[in-house]
Parts: structure tokens; sequence; C-alpha cells
């Protein structure tokens, strides 16, 4: 796919020239005087960079985003592009297809649920980014971008947080993950860091979500409110200093903090506020109840919720008990899920992705030490999307016999990431604010070495 | 002496009698716990180039009390807050010279080192993985490196050119990760980081042809790796130059120079920038330093030297630069001037509206806590410790319970609350990384959060000064030393000890919440 930069409107101040090029112009214009210079690099200051208010380029369909990331890499031939023709070799003791409710489509015997749901959601098939490390491959997955560039990218929700925050006021703040950031990955790259994910901590399955500074245990809302009382009285210092700015900002966070510990905040995260029976359809176990919270986040607005799946994926060894184990409860939380936000009319505009970093050696390694395990694999996997202005019921492209290579249509991460930012109506091309005021943008669609296959028309 | 007029009627009403140093205090004055009189700290030469600047200005700064001092002094060379034993006998102390005493001390702690370990290992991105792979063993012998170069005080244009003209093994030869610790680890992203690090310079900005001349010093690095796993070697690789013309290069004032090919052209690059007479290199590290202790560069971005940016103060440069050279680059020394300067001694509190006040340093300005200084402080006031982990899974990456956060020896060793208060990323080298920025999550954290909670209510050191049997003036006092580093004003104990005995409040409760509500102060939070 091209991208026809000229076309946007992301100029530098509104000149229509884009930034590259005038910075080539300005050193061009003034190099020779700065020779002159005593200290010489005085060439540009480090600009602010303009960045368009409302990146927006077109209909919002997608207006929160569910992200559910299975760390780890989840096995694609047994799960959700199965290959039942392929040979023991390849398939293990999990060679068994299981029809779902649109014709044609087929997933692997551990979905029942999701088979149900079929209609709601579409399968991509030939995922592939060719990349073998989780770390790096996560990267790529969350940011579109390649790893080892000079620049750590933000993540997609760190990025809605950034273009969402002039629509979304909401005081749960804008980009949540249940319950833990996934560590060797920086959500929020080289962006601010108030564009980081608000991490819950706590557990969602336990008898009460205690939210890490929202929810405290054993403190009365009496003691609550008097000892904020009783802060402001101590203060010495800072009701002395009020008029600092730093002071002054902090009072502003304090202000905020107390909006979630003493008003409606908490009663989001409150699941008993759900009924039991509901409840149970998602299952009683962490990543069934994060699905449910994750609906709850939905519903007051918040922009970008991730799931980090409560388990990992990475089976190396034990694979195929570690998938008889978490494959029903991931394909129980997911259906309901989708079952729930389509209940409550909110899957049209709710989008929901699942995806691993990777998939993983659709040949299984039977030798010592793996014993039946399965490694890395990056050439080619799956990943579902719902909702949000994606049609369910499709499957976009598919991979070979033995799913180990794309066969038709390869998905690359900039045109999945980039079908997800169009959608909830965030231009791919905006400018984000880097810090150094070096050239950044949402995606590197068009740029030299970035393999593109175009968005995800077929199912948008 | 000149003192602001801000001061609240409730200070005046202190009945908490502090011993000033010098002697100068009318007996019985009610001090103000935040700003002393000043008497005997004599001006130093360094307050030559500051003070008259600021009179000019119309500002006549108030110098901090003893407790301010001794807990800025800590917080800022040391990283960690003073004990109540230590506060209290540093407050009491007559000794006109105890503030002089102080530094010299401070300066021989071991916190000295481990604190300004963390600081480099951000400049010098420190971190085992993301987004540079590093591995945990190579950042820990580049984190040792570091730490042991700092307890040997050792000058600082060594130390630089040690990591310049480094070559050995990333496991054992720690300086070499310098070259390691890059993103973009091609000769132009080298050369982009030397300048970042080492001339406070951002060569993205430079005229387009420099940094192709720049990069040919760094364009023989060698990288291979060995039979040890994640073992890699850096060495000088002539090899790299195919073909046998003159290599050409251009150090960054414009000097063209031809390489010698019997000579490792990093070493060139080094004798070329580690000179006294360098525009960059001694003029980068006083003002960094300088920025370090007070918040704000003279050139400021400290890392954004040019010349369109100018020096706030260049008299005050020119000093702290000439002080570098004529001490063989001892770090020490400079600190020591800066620390026992009257200008590093401003108060924090000023309502100067002057918009050039900030920039010519007339009051110390306030900087919430670094993430690591403000998780040990609670520790260390409370008893008790934290997780630290670290993602990439490796043998090497063993933490003791002990261990503080800022001795951590890599950026990916952390901690929920870490990530929460801006630990550096240590991806760029930028000063900025680290944010210590005021976020409501962070609010949240410190005012809700059962993490903190439960250190407040069975940290062994809070239980123990609960469970003594201190009169409560005493424990209310015992509580504000060990937390603010100061006695309360008799406004603050006459509250604390009204709220332990309201009806809200069981048990230790009202205890645990007078140690909630120091905690949660700017007072506590801010260095100031």
């Amino acid at each position: 796919m091209s991208t026809n930069r000229s076309s946007k409107s992301t100029g530098v101040y509104g000149t229509g020239i884009s930034r590259r090029e005038a910075v080539r112009r300005g050193l061009v214009g003034t190099a020779g005087l700065l020779l002159t210079e005593r200290l010489m690099p005085g060439a540009l200051a480090a600009v602010t960079q303009p960045v368009a208010k409302t990146a927006s380029s077109g209909k919002v369909k997608a207006k929160s985003v569910i992200q559910i990331f299975l760390w780890g890499g989840m096995s694609h031939n047994d799960t959700w592009d199965p290959k039942p023709d392929a040979g023991y070799e390849y398939t293990g003791a999990l060679k068994a297809a299981i029809p779902t409710k649109v014709d044609g489509i087929q997933l692997g015997e551990l979905f029942p649920e999701l088979a149900k749901q079929a209609d709601k959601y579409s399968l991509i098939r030939s995922m592939t980014h060719r990349n073998f490390g989780h770390e790096t491959a996560a990267y790529l997955m969350q940011t579109g971008h390649t790893p080892g560039e000079r620049l750590a990218y933000p993540s997609l929700g760190a990025v809605f947080s950034l273009f969402k925050s002039d629509t979304y006021k909401g005081i749960i703040p804008p980009f949540v993950v249940l319950t833990q950031p996934a560590g060797r990955f920086s959500e929020a790259g080289f962006l601010p860091s108030k564009y980081k994910p608000f991490a819950t901590g706590g557990d969602p399955n336990a008898a009460r979500f205690e939210v890490e500074g929202v929810v405290a245990k054993g403190i009365t809302d009496e003691r609550q409110k008097a000892r904020q009382k009783y802060l402001h009285e101590m203060n010495t210092f800072g009701n002395a200093m009020a008029n600092n700015p730093q002071i002054a900002a902090s009072d502003d966070a304090e202000k905020q903090a107390y909006k979630l510990i003493l008003g409606e905040g908490k009663e989001v995260f409150d699941l008993n506020k759900e009924k039991p029976e509901l409840r149970d359809k998602f299952g009683r176990n962490t990543f069934g109840q994060e699905c449910l919270m994750a609906r709850r986040l939905v519903e007051v607005g918040v922009p970008y919720i991730v799931i980090n799946y409560p388990a990992g994926w990475d089976t190396h060894k034990d694979h195929f008990q570690t998938m008889r184990r978490q494959c029903p409860q991931l394909d129980q939380g997911l259906a309901m899920l989708l079952q729930d936000l389509s209940d409550h009319g909110l899957l049209e505009s709710t989008l929901v992705w699942c995806s691993g970093e990777f998939g993983r050696t659709p040949k299984v390694d039977w030798q010592p030490p793996w014993n039946g395990g399965r490694g890395h694999y990056g050439n080619v996997f799956t990943v579902l999307v719902a909702g949000g202005g994606f049609k369910g019921g499709h499957v976009v492209g598919s991979s070979d016999a033995k799913a180990e290579e794309p066969k038709d249509r390869p998905v690359y991460p900039v045109d999945f990431l980039g079908s997800i930012y169009t959608l909830a109506g965030i231009d791919t091309n905006a400018l984000l604010p880097h810090p150094l005021g070096l050239e950044a943008r949402v995606l590197p669609i068009g740029e030299e070495g970035v393999k593109s296959n175009g968005l995800l028309k077929e199912i948008m | 002496m000149y003192r602001l007029d801000r001061m609240k009627a409730s200070f005046i009403s202190a009945v908490v009698f502090v011993a000033v140093a010098g002697g100068s205090a009318v007996s019985g004055w009610a001090q103000d716990p935040f700003v002393g009189l000043g008497g005997g700290i004599p001006e130093t030469p360094l307050d030559k180039f500051v003070l008259p600047k600021l009179q000019r200005l119309g500002v006549n700064p108030a110098i901090c009390s003893d407790a301010v001092y001794i807990r800025r002094v800590f917080v800022d060379m040391l990283g960690t807050l003073p004990t109540a034993k230590e506060a209290r006998e540093f407050i009491t102390d007559s000794d006109r010279n105890k503030r002089r005493a102080l530094v010299e001390r401070v300066l021989e702690r071991d916190e000295y080192a481990t604190y300004w370990a963390m600081k480099w290992s951000d400049i010098l991105r420190v971190k085992a993985e993301f987004p540079v792979n590093l591995w945990p063993n190579a950042a820990q012998a580049y984190h040792r490196w570091i730490r042991a170069s700092l307890a040997e005080n050792k000058p600082y244009d060594q130390f630089v050119r040690e990591m310049l003209t480094s070559s050995g093994s990333n496991f054992r030869a720690g300086q070499v990760n310098f070259y390691r610790a890059i993103q973009n680890r091609t000769p132009e992203g080298i050369a982009t980081t030397v300048a970042l690090t080492f001339m406070g310079s951002r060569a993205e900005f430079w005229p387009k042809h420099y940094l192709p001349g720049m990069k040919v010093f760094f364009s023989q690095i060698g990288f291979k790796s060995t039979r040890e796993w994640k073992e890699e070697v850096i060495f000088w690789d002539p090899t790299k130059i195919t073909n046998s013309a003159p290599q050409m290069a251009t150090f960054p004032d414009g000097t063209q120079i031809q390489l010698p090919s019997d000579r490792d052209p990093r070493e060139v690059f080094a004798d070329w920038l580690i000179r006294p007479e360098n525009p960059w290199f001694t003029l980068n590290i006083a003002n960094r330093m300088w920025s370090w202790l007070l918040g704000r560069g003279i050139i400021h971005e400290p890392d954004d030297i040019r010349s369109n940016n100018p020096p706030s103060n260049e008299a005050l440069l020119d000093y702290l630069k000439k002080e570098m050279i004529t001490s063989h680059y001892d770090m020490k020394h400079v600190f020591r001037l800066i620390l026992n300067s009257r200008s590093y001694q401003v108060s924090s509190m000023s309502r100067i509206n002057n918009p050039q006040a900030e920039a010519n340093f007339a009051s110390y300005p306030l900087r919430r806590l670094d993430a690591e200084v403000l998780i040990d402080a609670i520790n260390k006031i409370t008893g008790t410790t934290d997780l630290y982990t670290s993602a990439i899974p490796e043998p090497f990456t063993f933490i003791p319970d002990s261990m503080t956060a800022v001795a951590m020896p890599d950026g990916s060793i952390t901690s929920s609350f870490l990530q929460l208060f801006g630990q550096s990323a240590r991806a760029t080298g930028m000063e900025t990384e680290r944010v210590n920025k005021p976020l409501p999550a962070q609010r949240m954290h410190m005012l809700n959060a059962s993490h903190i909670q439960q250190k407040l209510e069975d940290g062994p050191k809070m239980k123990a000064i609960f469970n003594s049997s201190l009169a409560p003036h005493k424990m209310v006092e015992e509580l504000y030393l060990t937390i603010l580093s100061r006695f309360p004003t008799g406004d603050e104990a006459k509250n604390a000890e009204s709220y332990a005995k309201s009806k809200v409040v069981k048990g230790n409760e009202g205890w645990v919440d007078l140690a909630w509500a120091l905690m949660n102060t700017a007072e506590f939070l801010y260095r100031h």
C-alpha cells in the first residue's frame, strides 16, 4: 500500500511542507553561517512539535478497544487455525477441528463456546511479521514499528490516550491494564508518562476487587474523609507554598485521586454490582472476571483497555497440558465477553482484538528437553478481531496446509494496527510529540522497508 | 537578616525552640521550620557569581533552616533521608561549622556512590532489555564499573576516557557496554550518543555534514559473540575499512584529521574530547552537576548545549569549569563547592514573581523525589522492603530483600511502584527521561494503596514507635523527625494530639494516620 503524505494535513505550521523537508531546507540555508560560531550545533532549537489536536480522519466506529494479549505467544494451529490433516507430527493430540455457527469456519476442539459466537468475530489467519523474540515481537504487534529503530514508540493504548484526551473526560484513566503491566515492554514509549497505562493490580475474581489506590482495605469512608481533612491541616509546607506551580499541580492530582477514592470511580470496579449468574457465565476465574470488568470499563467510556492474560502462553514444554488447562478459560471468557457486549448494545462501538506476539512452531518438538513442546513462531499466526466496525463471520487470508507460511493475503502489523486506528478515527499518519522534536508518526505506513498489504478493508 | 513576609501566624506561635547555627538567634525566638537565620553561613567565592546578580534583580533570598539543609543534602547527595537521630543531632548541634562538617561526612558515605551510580546509569542507559538488549549480567557489570569509579572518585576525564576507548567482554569489562547500550548501534548512532552524553549536545540538530564527519571515529568498532551465552566482545576492528584510501574524520568543532592507521580512532577522538580547552567537555559536566543539585542547568536543558541556548549565568559556569579543571576533574570537589555555598542553601519558599528569578537560582526549586528515592524513604521509615523483579528470565538476576531501589544494578529490575512514579526508561539517556511530574494515579497510590497502608500499619519501625511508652507529644516529635526530619510546630503538635484522641480512630489508628498524613504532605514528597 502506498500513502501519499503530501495530501495529509500534518505539515509544519500549516505550510504544507513536511517537517523533514523543513529541517532540510533550514539546514541548507544556514549551515555556512553556523560554521563560524563558537559552539557549532546551534542549527536548530528543539522545537515543539506541532501535533494536531484531533488527529481524526473519518467516522469513529470504535469508541473503545479491548485488547486481550496472550503473552508468550499462543499456538495458532491448535486453536483458531486448525489443520486436522497435517498429521500427528503437527497436531499432536489436539487433532480435532470443530464446526462453528458460520459455515466453512472451523476452530480447534478446545473452543466450543467461541464456535457458537463465530458470527461476531473474524479471524486473520495470515498475520505475519517473521520476528521470533518475545520483546521485539510484542513491540511490533503493539506499536506497529520495527524494533531497533532509534525511537521507542508508544503502544496502541498510549496513542489512544493521547488522541482521545480531548474527547474522553471520565474519571477512570483512559488507558487501563487488567491487572498487571506486561513488563519487558514500555507502553508509553517516548510519550510523557501520563500516557502510561493505569494498572489495576488486585484480582477481579477475589471477593473484593482491590484496585490498588482506589479501594483501600479496612478503611471506613468516615475515616477516609476525616483523614483527608487532617492531611490538609497538617500540610504546613504545602499550604504556605500553595501558589507554587509544582504544589498546584500536585494539588490538582490529589483532587482527581479523591474523585476516584471517594466518588463513583470505585463503583465501576465493584463487580458485586453484577448479577452472580452473569459472573458465573464469564467463568469464576481471573480471566473471566477481567472480561466482565472490561465491559464495565467500556460502559463508562474508557477508550483503551488491555487484558494481559493472567497466565503465559510460552509453551516450550508442557505444551498440550497447558493448552488443555488454559484454552477452556480463554474460550469461555472471550465468548461471553462478545455475547455480553452484544447484549448491552456495545459490540458495534467496541473493538475487541485477541492475539499473542506471535504463534508457535506448527511442528511439535518431541525431542528432549521439550518433549512435545512448541517454539516461537512469527512467520504466520492468527488474530481474532470483533466489533468496533469489524465485520463478524469472516476469515481474512489463510496459511498453508501445515500452518507454516501465509498462503494468501499476508497481513502485516501496520495493516492490522492501521485498521484499528482507522476505525477509531485516528490518523495513522499523524505526528506524535517527540521529546526531541524528531519526526515520529503513529505508524510507519509507506516508509522504506515497511511491508504492507493495505488495511483490512474486506472486513471493515 | 532579610525575611520573606509570607510567614504564617502558625509558625510564629510555634513553641519548639531550636538552637541556631552561629548563635545569632535571639534566645526564645520561635523558629520557622523552613527558613533559617543563616548568620553562620559564610559567603563563598561561588556566591560572588550568584548573589550580586540576584540583588540586581531585587531578590535577597532567605537561607534554609538546618532541618531543611540536612534533608536536602541527604536527598540530593545520597538519595536517602536522615534518620530521626541524625536529624535531631544536627538540628540541635551548636557548632557554627556544622553544615560544612556535614558535607564532609556525606561525601564519604557509602550511599554516595550508590546514589550517583543510579543517576549515571540513567544517562549511560544501564538496562538489561528494552529497547536495547544489554542482557542482565552485562548491565550488572556496567553498573559495577560505574559504581566503583564513583566510589574511588575517579577523575571525570579518566572515567569518560575509559568508556570511550574500552575493549573487551561485556561481562568482564563493564565499561564496554557503553557501546552496546545504544538503540541505533551504527557509527552514526554511536556518535549521536557520544555527543549527547559527553558534550551535552543533540546531534540530531547539527548541520547535516557534521555527524558524517564524527561518525568515522566510531566506524571501526567490532562486536563479536563468544562461546559463552550472550557474551559479546567489543574491540577495535580495522578490517571494517575495506578501501585503502586514507580515512578522513571531522571533529565536531570542524577540524579535519587523517586517521593514523595504527591507532584505534576512538582514542583519537577521546584525546580531542578530554582536554580542558575542548568547548563542550568541561562545560557539559560542570553544567550537569550544577543542575543535579539546583534542579536546573545554567544552560537548560543541561543536555541541550548550543549557541542559541545561552547560559543564564556565564560567569558562574566559567567558575565551575575552572574549578573542575584545576582540581583535575574531581567531582567531589565541585559538589563540595556547591553544597557549601549560600547559593545552594537558599530557601525553597519564595514568592518572587520576577521571571528571571528562576533562571538565576533565586530559590531552591521543588522537585518530586525520584521514584527509587521515594520508595526507599518509605521503606526506611517503616522498616519494610519491597519486591523488585526483572521480567528477563535469567539466572544472574538475584535481588536480595535488603537491597534498596536506588542500588538496583539494572533498569529492567522494577516494581509497579517504580513504574508508576517515573523510573527512567533508560532508552535515550536524556535527562528528561526521568519524569517526576505528579499524576493522579501516583497520589492515589500514596493516599490509598494497601501497599503503603500495610507498611504504615505493620512496618516494624512504625510499630516500635506506636508501641513505645512515649508520651503523646514525644510520639508526635518522633514521627516528625522520622518522616519530615524536623520538629513539629506547636500547632502541628496540638492538631496531631487531638486527632489521635478523636472518635474516628481507635487504637494506633490515630498515629497511623499521622504518619500517613505526613507522608502525603508536599514537604515529604518534594525535595525542598
